[in-house]
């Protein structure tokens, strides 16, 4: 049954093969059952997934339901969810249940989606292996001693693994689109305010977007369906209407432009990755897409923009977590100054403070202009070069990554090497526009990402030509080894 | 030689909206700790601001009301910092593009001469909440039911030179942002506060360093403040010190500021525009409507009182500048009849009353049409003036109308020409010697004679006869006597 | 453009973060790193280039003033450190 897409469960569901329960039971029991190998959960929710999974059943039997009512996913542990903890990876939410439900979580509830649990992360989404979450790191299932990317690890393992058929997930700077590359998985992150934040904890709120991960894109049409709405409470959500993803998927992609940029194929791509892509992108030519070579000038800025601009928001989007009114608080303070020194700093792993400690360093008086005024200005040109190159092609294709997975450890002393894992992600972030990433090929044996990047709100396009990919290809479909 | 003060404000000013500025929680003052304030407003993870569009016109009313410019693109910066009553660690206002632009406010000053004060710019920005240093056993009670609610910070340029220049602008702007409607003025719960800053220097000479003294919720304290800053910089210079650049925080309580240099000068606020909020974008069109909706100013009101009621210049000032006043006086104005009288009893007798009480007009217990009532029974001669006075503090005792107390109390004038006439005679019969001494004096003394007369009947009338009315049939009787 | 330790013990202080001793320099010699990529931006000529802080360019929507939220101070205080007649607790706040 797990290995069942998310489309396939939902059509099984509606035709009576088995029921809610069945389903959430046999993904429980195979979470338990193998999670203790890939730690992708933080916290499971037995209970309340089954009591979800009965009402389904019943709401079911009752009548019309909408498509994913009473299949099970799970929810990166950043979506605020109503009386289950919230950690956001850190020990300073371990204590952490609001009272309120991200939008996110309301509109999947809202469809009748059962929920098996909360999925680990790097501490507040900082991360590109998972190695900074507080509750351990999450292991690649295709090989346990490689790290799964992050920051959605977790729910990037999880859904390789076959624990979830789906799950949410957010990317800042591609950490939908890398894990998902080097778990062997489909994700999407949508154009900036398609999906809520409202409920989502922040990281860098102007580049921060939710976003669905399963197997396959056909699966993620029917997830982006209910994850995707215009939120009156989130005041960049997109006041616009959400198309049915899964309308135009069967789309015939011939005529259609693909444009290679060349600044994502140079120095530093693993040739065996630079050839799976390049046989990815053949496939779509032989479909009848046409490939053409652009440029994107400014791409190698996009790194250094990013580090500037996502510190600083982040330094000021987690100074709220200060001991006073919710998470960690130290323990016999001394004095005030004393309870936001001490719980910050015992509260946050090393990442997070070195991040913080660079966002305020960019923003302090003096270097404002040279570091975020800068990073803003460059962002511009960052995103003029893609509205540019927009105008000859309909989409842009490339490598999600560089290299396939590492080992832990390989790059966690050394930020910058691991912030390079996302020169190709980053750029998406800085301009706002839709990337997706879906398997195209194993390099020693691990997964390998192509990456689509959309023009603004052409999500649907971009799961139309995956899903034409998809349709001739394999890759989407094998299993990590051992994983039956 | 003579010194020069020079002095600026920053006016924080509580907007009358019924939420927050960024959530849709109440700003209802008085609330049990921490029941107003919401998600938002306690800063929980995930949450995030939509800006109140009642915050936007109250802000655009209060441009168009100086004749400043207005921003028709203005965005929100975070302001970084770590206190208890601040929950997301940095303060939502304008730094860069404030909503406000420069403008101008007029104030008269006491030698009848106008001066006009410039507005730098005002922005919008949420207030924080409130720490509460009762002790907890040692710690700091903290209530954010105040976190959120809208402000408007007036800066103004350094254009005042004396404590009472400034409080003259500070009751300006309070008059003007009531009479307006985007304040409620009430400076006890602190809808309205101020910074203040001030320097000194030699007639001639540059700016000197100047101070910023915060925490000033009454026009009072303020003016002691300046005046104690004033003394202790000249002070400080003539002993041959120098001013610091520096904050103080006034204390209401002991009336002495004192500097907060530790915790203000390691600050380093790390603005940057705010990620959460969009620029926020009005058209002409909409400041238009703004100004077309904007109520009577004081200044316009003042000028239609003195034309409209025959009022002096300062009767027309007193009553004109709060909205709460000019209302109070044009409703007892057009309800007995009588401008002058009405204008004579809100800016005698009653705010005399509501001084020495402590009351604003809002919450004066006699409304305005029971003093009308009573104005028109001296207009009618039913009370003399005298009486009128009793049955207003009885009315403020809340003893009922004033027809009911001039009832109970016996108040009514004897205004009955027959029975007048009887007193007079009598009295007239039992004062041979002062009828004799009355027909002797010269023609210019009697009218000063005419007292003892008056007294008497006064007397037994028990107050009660109308004094017109005994003159007249005295004089009347006296001079056929003669 | 680098720090040194005492800038990193500003930033802490800035930030509320605790620099301890034995991490100082570690954590100063890190920070460094990234900026050193991050300094590849001073080579680029931004002149009269707006600055881009929303992707989309958006404007800001506005939001009726009518209270929408009740009293859930339960709810909020359930996880909180420590409450006191509906306050929030926190080390005496001195001014």
């Amino acid at each position: 049954m797990h290995n069942l897409t998310l489309t396939e469960l939902s059509a099984g569901l509606g035709a009576g093969e088995f029921s809610s329960v069945e389903v959430t039971e046999h993904f429980l029991a195979r979470i338990k059952r193998l999670d203790g190998t890939y730690n992708s959960f933080i916290t499971i929710t037995e209970e309340q997934a089954l009591a979800q999974a009965a009402m389904a059943d019943q709401q079911r039997a009752a009548g019309s339901v909408p498509a994913l009512c009473g299949v099970p996913i799970a929810h990166k542990d950043i979506f605020c969810t109503d009386g289950v903890r919230t950690s956001c990876g850190s020990k300073m939410l371990d204590n952490f249940v609001p009272p309120y439900n991200a939008t996110v979580v309301e509109n999947f509830a809202a469809a009748g989606v059962v929920v098996l649990g909360k999925t680990n992360m790097d501490e507040f989404a900082m991360g590109s292996s998972n190695e900074t979450s507080y509750y351990g790191p999450v292991k690649n299932p295709w090989q346990t001693d490689c790290v799964p990317g992050g920051s959605s690890g977790g729910s990037a393992a999880a859904v390789a693994a076959r624990l979830t058929p789906a799950a949410t997930a957010t990317d800042t700077g591609g950490s939908i689109r890398q894990p998902a590359a080097l778990c062997g998985i489909t994700g999407l992150k949508p154009t900036y305010g398609r999906v809520s934040r409202w409920g989502m904890i922040a990281f860098a709120s102007s580049l921060d977007q939710g976003g669905p991960m399963a197997r396959t894109a056909e699966d993620l049409a029917l997830m982006l369906n209910e994850m995707a709405s215009f939120d009156s409470k989130d005041s960049t959500s997109l006041e616009r209407e959400v198309p049915d993803y899964r309308a135009n998927l069967n789309r015939d992609v011939s005529g259609m432009t693909i444009g290679v940029p060349e600044e994502y194929f140079g120095e530093g791509l693993n040739p065996a990755t630079e050839q799976a892509v390049r046989d990815a992108l053949a496939e779509l030519e032989k479909q009848g897409a046409k490939l053409k070579a652009i440029s994107l000038p400014h791409s190698h800025l996009s790194v250094p923009a990013y580090y500037v601009i996502a510190p600083a928001e982040a330094s000021a989007n987690l100074s709220r977590f200060d001991g006073s009114r919710y998470g960690y608080r130290c323990e016999n303070p001394a004095d005030l100054r004393d309870m936001y020194m001490r719980s910050r700093s015992e509260g946050f792993g090393d990442e997070v403070k070195r991040r913080i400690l660079i966002g305020a360093y960019c923003l302090s008086a003096g270097y404002y202009d040279a570091y975020y005024n800068k990073a803003m200005q460059v962002r511009r040109l960052i995103k003029d070069d893609f509205v540019s190159a927009f105008k000859d092609v309909d989409m842009i294709a490339g490598p999600t990554c560089p290299n396939p997975a590492f080992e832990f450890g390989a790059k966690s002393d050394d930020p910058v090497a691991m912030y390079l894992e996302d020169i190709y992600t980053i750029a998406t972030n800085l301009a706002g526009l839709p990337g997706m990433s879906l398997p195209c090929g194993l390099v020693e044996g691990k997964p390998v990402g192509l990456q689509l990047i959309g023009n603004y709100f052409d999500e649907g396009r971009m799961l139309n030509v995956a899903h034409r990919y998809q349709q001739a290809s394999d890759w989407h479909s094998r299993c990590a080894p051992g994983i039956d | 030689m003579t010194w020069e003060t020079v002095i600026g404000l920053e006016v924080h000013t509580q907007l009358a909206t019924k939420t927050k500025i960024f959530s849709g929680a109440s700003t209802e003052f008085g609330a049990a700790p921490n029941t107003q304030a919401c998600a938002i407003d306690l800063a929980m993870p995930g949450t995030l601001p939509v800006l109140n569009a009642e915050a936007v016109r109250m802000a655009v009313m209060f441009g168009v009301a100086i004749d400043a410019d207005i921003g028709l693109i203005s965005a929100f910066d975070r302001k970084n910092y770590f206190y208890p009553d601040l929950p997301k660690g940095y303060q939502t206002t304008q730094l860069e593009r404030p909503i406000v632009l420069a403008g101008k406010v007029d104030i008269q000053l006491d030698d009848g001469s106008t001066k006009t004060v410039r507005i730098h710019h005002a922005h919008l920005e949420e207030d924080a909440g409130k720490s509460l240093h009762e002790d907890f056993h040692g710690m700091s009670g903290i209530d954010l039911n105040r976190a959120g609610t809208p402000l408007i910070e007036i800066v103004s340029e350094p254009d005042m030179n004396s404590p009472e220049e400034a409080v003259a602008f500070a009751k300006k702007l309070h008059a003007l942002v009531v009479s307006i409607g985007i304040c409620d003025g009430e400076m006890a719960q602190g809808s309205m506060r101020f910074d203040v800053n001030v320097s000194v220097r030699k007639k001639g000479e540059e700016l000197g360093t100047r101070t910023e003294t915060k925490n000033l919720n009454s026009f009072r304290f303020m003016e002691r403040a300046i005046v104690q800053e004033v003394a202790r910089q000249i002070d400080l210079i003539e002993d041959g010190g120098t001013v610091k650049q520096e904050t103080r925080l006034y204390d209401g309580d002991t009336h002495t500021a004192r500097s907060m240099r530790s915790k203000e000068e390691a600050n380093d606020y790390r603005y940057f525009p705010c990620p959460d909020l969009l620029p926020v974008e009005i058209d002409q069109a909409y400041v238009d409507a703004v100004r077309a909706s904007l109520p009577e100013l004081p200044e316009a009101r003042r000028t239609r009182f003195m034309d409209s009621y025959e009022l002096s210049a300062y009767d027309a000032s007193v009553l004109s500048d709060e909205i709460a006043t000019a209302a109070y006086f044009e409703t007892v104005a057009s309800r007995c009849g009588d401008a002058k009288l009405a204008a004579n009893w809100v800016t005698g007798e009653l705010a005399a009353r509501l001084n020495s009480e402590d009351v604003l007009i809002q919450h004066c217990p006699i409304s305005a049409e029971p003093l009308a009532a009573l104005i028109a029974r001296i207009i009618d001669q039913t009370i003399s003036n005298k009486m009128a006075r009793e049955v207003f503090a009885a009315m403020w005792e809340g003893e009922g109308e004033p027809d009911a107390i001039i009832e109970a109390r016996g108040l009514k004038q004897v205004s009955d020409s027959g029975a007048i006439a009887g007193m007079v005679d009598v009295v007239i019969a039992n004062s041979a010697k002062q009828v004799e001494n009355y027909r002797k004096a010269d023609e210019a003394k009697r009218p000063k004679m005419l007292g003892y007369f008056v007294g008497q009947i006064m007397k037994a009338s028990k107050g009660q006869a109308n004094p017109k009315q005994v003159n007249e049939v005295l004089l009347q009787k006296l001079d056929a006597l003669l | 453009m680098s720090i040194d330790r005492s800038d990193i013990e500003k930033l802490g202080e800035l930030a509320r973060i605790h620099i301890s001793d034995e991490n100082a320099l570690a954590s100063a010699q890190r920070i460094n790193e990234v900026l050193a990529l991050v300094d590849q931006l001073q080579a680029v000529d931004t002149a009269n280039v707006e600055p881009l802080a929303n992707p989309l360019g958006a404007r800001q929507r506005l939001r009726l003033d009518e209270v929408s939220e009740t009293n859930r101070r339960d709810a909020f205080q359930a996880t909180a450190p420590a409450t006191e007649d509906g306050l929030y607790l926190v080390p005496k706040v001195i001014e």
